[in-house]
């Protein structure tokens, strides 16, 4: 019962997208094994350019595993992707000139200041001096942290070094900017800030964000898409209306990702998630 | 297909890529500069141990007179050894610094970074290079003060600068694949220490090669310290000399570091997995 609604809401989803000449985001058959366990499995699923697309699942559902493989960090046992119309097998240089990726651990660097790290990454991308003052000014100015930018990274709170990492990552105006789980571990005021940042990024610079997260309230009111992952396939995807259309407006994204899936999405995961998810809070302080 | 993007290269382009090339090595290596900059506590540590060699060590063996130095004080002879050994204790745990950045999320930064694998690595080694030539710098105060007899001609200085930058080299790329294969702190910090003992005294360090059981020698013959080792006695002391030819020296301290950085660079990626 609910295999057919979840097929036919997929169905038509990835239809529409497919038609678009030029998707920021396209999986074909895209399949990563881990031994005998199957991560990502044979996941055909287009993002068009220019919203905000949310993956959603619990530990373990394949979302990093997804992003680490549109990224280019990890190579896919099976199929391929295109990021901004180039192949992640093929052409994974490419793909990262027109990615940003924000990780879900602390790519920041506490060592040095919020300047050196916008410096390092504007360099890392070729960035040329002239442009490099421009864009590292702006990027404090639009992060709101040019009062910081000669303090320690690791002075700054956790909401402050989630906006670096954004900043950092979008300094080279990607077309694709990845965000993997961009607010866990921050108190509900700095989620909001960030969420905030995330929106005007992309009304700037047109930038399409993917980002994971099993956070409700944060797929619900940031996302304009969103794809419920199960155990590394695609079981829904739609607007947060649409997926929960069929349950009637009270219901939350818990409910409707428990209907499409019959799973909860607090359930999965094992002790290593838990470990480091609460390290990533811990660090975030 | 809209996804086939046919490119020419040109003379320019290629220019630009080694100008990116070259600033995304640079950007590596002043990440790790710079956070030794502004913590220069690390440094202050690395002087500790050739300072215990030189005055101790060195000290009695000078007086002892048991190892033959080809007709040089014994502390003279030890003294590039020495130099050898501080810069090797630094570079062989330099690989740790890659486990630790992989940890926090910092490796992931720079993996997703349009720049080349072996920029990545090569900026490493260039860090490391240039911890090692403060290391220099503190052995040669050292020396000055214990009244060894050294060289000072430009081209004699410029040639330690070299063999130290590429012993350096070897050993920090060698100490990045040995992290990429372990993967953790603790089993890195094992290896680190089974390591450094036999490179060390598998060389011609502290001793002659010739004073060495036949089989110790052919272990020192493949031991990149020999060779660095060699070229810096024959550089930095007067009347020193060279056992080996500093073409060897240099030629193999070349081929070693071009083996490393091809290894290191296949291997790089995987630390994340």
């Amino acid at each position: 019962m609910a295999e057919t609604k979840a097929g036919s809401l997929k169905q038509a989803q990835t239809g529409a997208a497919v038609a678009g000449p030029a998707n920021a985001v396209e999986t074909r058959g895209l399949t990563r094994r881990f031994g005998t366990l199957v991560a990502v499995d044979h996941l055909d699923i287009a993002f068009p350019h220019g919203s905000i697309f949310g993956l959603l699942g619990p530990n373990g559902a394949g979302k990093s595993t997804l992003i680490k493989m549109l990224t280019t960090l990890l190579a896919p046992s099976e199929g391929t992707a295109f990021v901004a119309g180039y192949d992640i097998v093929r052409e994974p240089r490419q793909v990262r000139r027109k990615i940003g990726y924000v990780s879900q651990m602390l790519s920041a660097d506490g060592d040095l200041t919020g300047y050196e790290n916008l410096l390092i990454s504007a360099k890392l991308y070729g960035i040329s001096r002239a442009e490099r003052k421009v864009r590292i000014e702006r990027a404090l100015e639009f992060m709101k942290l040019a009062h910081v930018k000669d303090k320690f990274v690791k002075h700054y709170s956790g909401g402050m070094i989630r906006r670096l990492e954004i900043a950092q990552s979008m300094l080279h105006h990607p077309a694709v900017l990845f965000l993997d789980e961009p607010t866990v571990g921050l108190d509900p005021f700095a989620k909001r800030a960030v969420w905030q940042d995330i929106r005007e990024l992309r009304r700037e610079y047109g930038t399409t964000i993917l980002m994971t997260t099993h956070d409700m309230l944060e797929a619900d009111e940031l996302c304009e898409t969103i794809a419920f992952m199960h155990q590394g396939t695609l079981a829904a995807i739609g607007s947060p209306a649409q997926l929960k259309a069929p349950l009637g407006p009270d219901a939350t994204l818990n409910d409707t990702f428990i209907h499409y899936t019959g799973a909860g999405i607090s359930e999965g995961g094992d002790l290593k998630d838990v470990a480091r998810t609460r390290i990533i809070s811990q660090r975030l302080g | 297909m809209s996804h086939a993007h046919v490119s020419f290269p040109s003379v320019s382009d290629e220019a630009t890529a080694v100008r990116d090339f070259a600033r995304q090595t640079m950007a590596v290596a002043e990440a790790d500069i710079r956070k030794l900059i502004h913590d220069p506590v690390e440094l202050g540590t690395r002087m500790i141990q050739p300072m215990l060699w030189l005055l101790i060590f060195g000290e009695v063996f000078t007086r002892a007179r048991v190892v033959p130095t080809g007709g040089i004080r014994y502390l003279d002879f030890m003294t590039p050894g020495i130099l050898a050994q501080s810069v090797l204790f630094g570079a062989i745990f330099y690989g740790i610094s890659l486990i630790w950045e992989r940890d926090l999320g910092i490796v992931h930064k720079f993996l997703v970074s349009p720049a080349a694998r072996s920029a990545l690595v090569l900026g490493r080694t260039i860090s490391s290079a240039a911890r090692s030539l403060c290391q220099m710098v503190f052995v040669y105060l050292l020396a000055v003060l214990l009244g060894v007899k050294l060289r000072w001609g430009p081209l004699e200085i410029a040639g330690v600068v070299c063999a130290v930058v590429l012993g350096s080299a070897v050993f920090s790329t060698f100490s990045l694949i040995a992290a990429c294969i372990v993967k953790s702190r603790e089993r890195f910090m094992g290896i680190g220490q089974v390591l450094t003992m036999p490179l060390f005294f598998a060389s011609n360090a502290i001793y002659p090669i010739s004073l060495m059981p036949v089989w110790l020698q052919g272990v020192s013959r493949v031991n990149p310290l020999t060779y660095q080792v060699d070229a810096l006695r024959h550089l930095m002391i007067v009347g020193g000399g060279t056992t080996l030819g500093m073409g060897l020296d240099f030629g193999i301290m070349i081929l070693a570091l071009a083996l490393m950085v091809g290894i290191a660079t296949r291997l790089y990626p995987t630390i994340i997995s």
